[in-house]
């Protein structure tokens, strides 16, 4: 594997059981990511997004061919593998934000790194940083239900940067934002990739969104249609 | 573990009256459970005081043909009390009992009685035997307030009482009421009358004979001896552990139901959240957990509610648990209903093993109840879970 990939598959086939048929979301995607870039994977729903990512991320397992992510064979990991992977490399953002709702922001932030079992000083440096990069340093102590959408957001980021981590899979990040809050939180993640260089890997159908990813990887019935580099 | 723990804990607090609905429901068991098994602790421990101090001291030795439950043995069931006995008994540490049929005949009705001798000047026993040392026409005689009542008998009264000698010859004479004592010992009290030893053994025509020897000591290495057959303490409470087991049983039975109704709701709790949380759930493997790690998490969240329960339940059980040790629970039934040692008013007695062991058995077992349906999320795909699409 090349030293600057951080995704590569071949082949890549995913099956959906569906009562006694089966249904093919990937049909034989061949995806080569490498580190720093900020691309997207482009399509109606029902193309496969999500279900590229889900596999990315190591939430979910091919049915056939190869993923490598960060030198590591999907397919052959065992649950503990996958977790530790997800734990270690891996930033996810959703479109529903996902976050704990009983827990403050500073929390949420910070519940990566208490899994990563990091001392309580350099904790505390990083969830500040990472809450000041997107800009939440003065909403520490309030809990999800009073944030606003974009704030959520801007939290979701947080937690996925953190850790530095060396991939952020997000799945329609803007879905459940306005156009200002959609523009603010791209240019968030940007200017993360452009600084940290993350690779970012988003799924989307939203314009928005699509007007800020360097590379664009177009999707159609499981199948790769296009893909630019901008 | 200890960020399971954390995460569980501000879980529970973060779903506010549902979790407190639970631990309130949780902590009536606990104090519940407590406080009637607290019950039973007390009245172990009542009775068996009770029995020492009126009936059985630390032990007895029976002659070897006494069998209390028939009363047809009575007749052979006496013997000379042992040489070797002698000086512990003028020490007052032992204190020997005869024990003869009889009849007692009050307002032209009779009753067949036990007629039991014993020295007056013992201190062995609670028995006020010191009211059996007076000078008056009739034999001085003590009886408990059970056996009065039921022959109407009163302090002062003069009544006969008839017997058989060892020869099997007939014989009568007046006694008096010089004292009625109340205990909670009913086999010291129910058609019993005491009498001085030395009139019983006149009486019987069996001068230095006895048929129990109560000795005071119960760690005393002791043996059967000719005629006389050792019975334990452990042994002579057997029958009162007997029937405490036996409440227990019934009394377990009670407060089983009481904490399946209160791990119900921590079951229903348990399934609802499984069901509403998928998308925590998910976010928690997204985030790096295990799915046997959410079931960890989830279980340690239910377990918590006994913790939680426990604490709420030291809040205001102590007090009542207090309050009712000191008050105790007039149970309306008597001794002598009951055939054995029982109050009119029960003490609670709580040790620290019944509250610790109370407390791991509702801690084990909410623990398994959460972790039954957790294991429902071993199953889910998390991909699934994080869109909150699984029914």
């Amino acid at each position: 594997m090349e030293d600057n990939l951080i995704i590569k598959t071949h082949n890549l086939t995913k099956r959906f059981p569906m009562g006694k048929s089966e249904f093919t979301a990937l049909k034989g995607v061949d995806i080569s990511l490498g580190t720093g870039e900020f691309a997207g994977l482009i399509g109606p729903s029902g193309s496969g997004k999500t279900t590229f990512l889900n596999i990315v991320g190591s939430l979910d397992t091919p049915s056939e061919g190869e993923v490598i992510v960060l030198d590591q064979s999907i397919g052959n990991l065992t649950a503990k593998g996958a977790a530790k992977l997800r734990k270690e490399k891996i930033g996810f953002i959703f479109q529903s934000y996902n976050l704990l709702a009983v827990h403050t922001v500073y929390e949420n932030v910070e519940f990566p790194l208490l899994l990563l079992k990091i001392s309580a000083n350099e904790r505390r440096k990083m969830v500040m940083d990472a809450l000041e990069w997107v800009g939440l340093l003065d909403k520490i102590k309030s809990k999800p239900p009073q944030l606003s959408g974009g704030e959520c957001q801007r939290v979701a980021i947080a937690r996925a940067m953190v850790k530095k981590p060396s991939l952020v899979v997000a799945d329609e990040p803007t879905a459940n934002l306005d156009a200002a809050n959609s523009h603010n939180i791209l240019q968030t993640m940007a200017k993360l990739n452009e600084d940290l260089k993350t690779t970012f890997l988003f799924a989307t159908h939203d314009e928005k969104v699509i007007g800020y990813l360097k590379r664009k990887i177009y999707l159609k019935d499981g199948k790769v249609d296009k893909d630019e580099t901008v | 573990m200890k960020l399971a723990i954390k995460l569980a804990f501000k879980n529970l607090i973060g779903a506010g009256l549902r979790t407190w609905l639970n631990v309130i429901v949780l902590s009536f068991s606990f104090v519940i459970i407590i406080a009637a098994r607290g019950i039973l602790v007390g009245w172990d421990r009542q009775a068996k005081n009770d029995m020492t101090d009126w009936e059985i001291g630390g032990g007895q030795y029976w002659n070897v043909n006494y069998d209390p439950y028939d009363a047809f043995t009575l007749a052979d069931a006496h013997a000379p009390v042992p040489e070797n006995f002698i000086p512990e008994i003028e020490n007052k540490d032992m204190v020997p009992v005869l024990i003869t049929q009889g009849t007692l005949f009050n307002q032209g009705r009779m009753q067949s009685i036990l007629i039991k001798g014993i020295n007056p000047d013992q201190t062995l026993l609670e028995l006020p035997t010191n009211k059996l040392d007076t000078l008056i026409e009739a034999i001085p005689a003590i009886i408990g307030s059970n056996m009065a009542s039921t022959n109407k008998l009163q302090l002062g009264d003069y009544v006969t009482i008839r017997w058989r000698d060892k020869n099997g010859t007939f014989d009568a004479t007046n006694i008096c009421i010089t004292n009625i004592f109340t205990t909670n010992v009913p086999t010291v009290d129910l058609a019993q009358v005491w009498i001085p030893m030395e009139n019983l053994q006149s009486m019987t025509l069996m001068p230095g004979e006895a048929t129990i020897l109560t000795f005071r000591d119960k760690e005393k290495v002791r043996e059967d001896t000719e005629n006389w057959k050792l019975m334990t303490y452990k042994a002579l409470v057997k029958d009162i552990e007997e029937m405490i087991k036996t409440k227990s049983v019934g009394q377990a039975i009670f407060y089983t139901i009481l904490l399946i109704l209160a791990l119900l709701a921590i079951f229903d709790t348990q399934v609802l959240s499984i069901f509403r949380r998928q998308k925590e759930i998910g976010t928690y493997v997204a985030l790096g957990y295990t799915r046997g790690e959410v079931v960890g998490l989830f279980t340690i969240e239910g377990a918590m509610h006994a913790i939680l329960a426990a604490i709420m339940g030291a809040l205001y059980g102590i007090p009542f648990l207090a309050w009712f040790a000191s008050k105790g629970i007039t149970l309306g039934v008597s001794s002598a209903d009951y055939g054995f040692a029982i109050a009119d008013t029960m003490y609670p007695a709580y040790s620290g093993a019944l509250v610790i062991g109370t407390t791991i058995i509702v801690l084990l077992a909410t623990t398994i109840v959460s972790y039954w349906p957790s294991r429902r999320i071993a199953k889910m795909n998390p991909t699934e879970a994080l869109r909150g699409k699984l029914q």
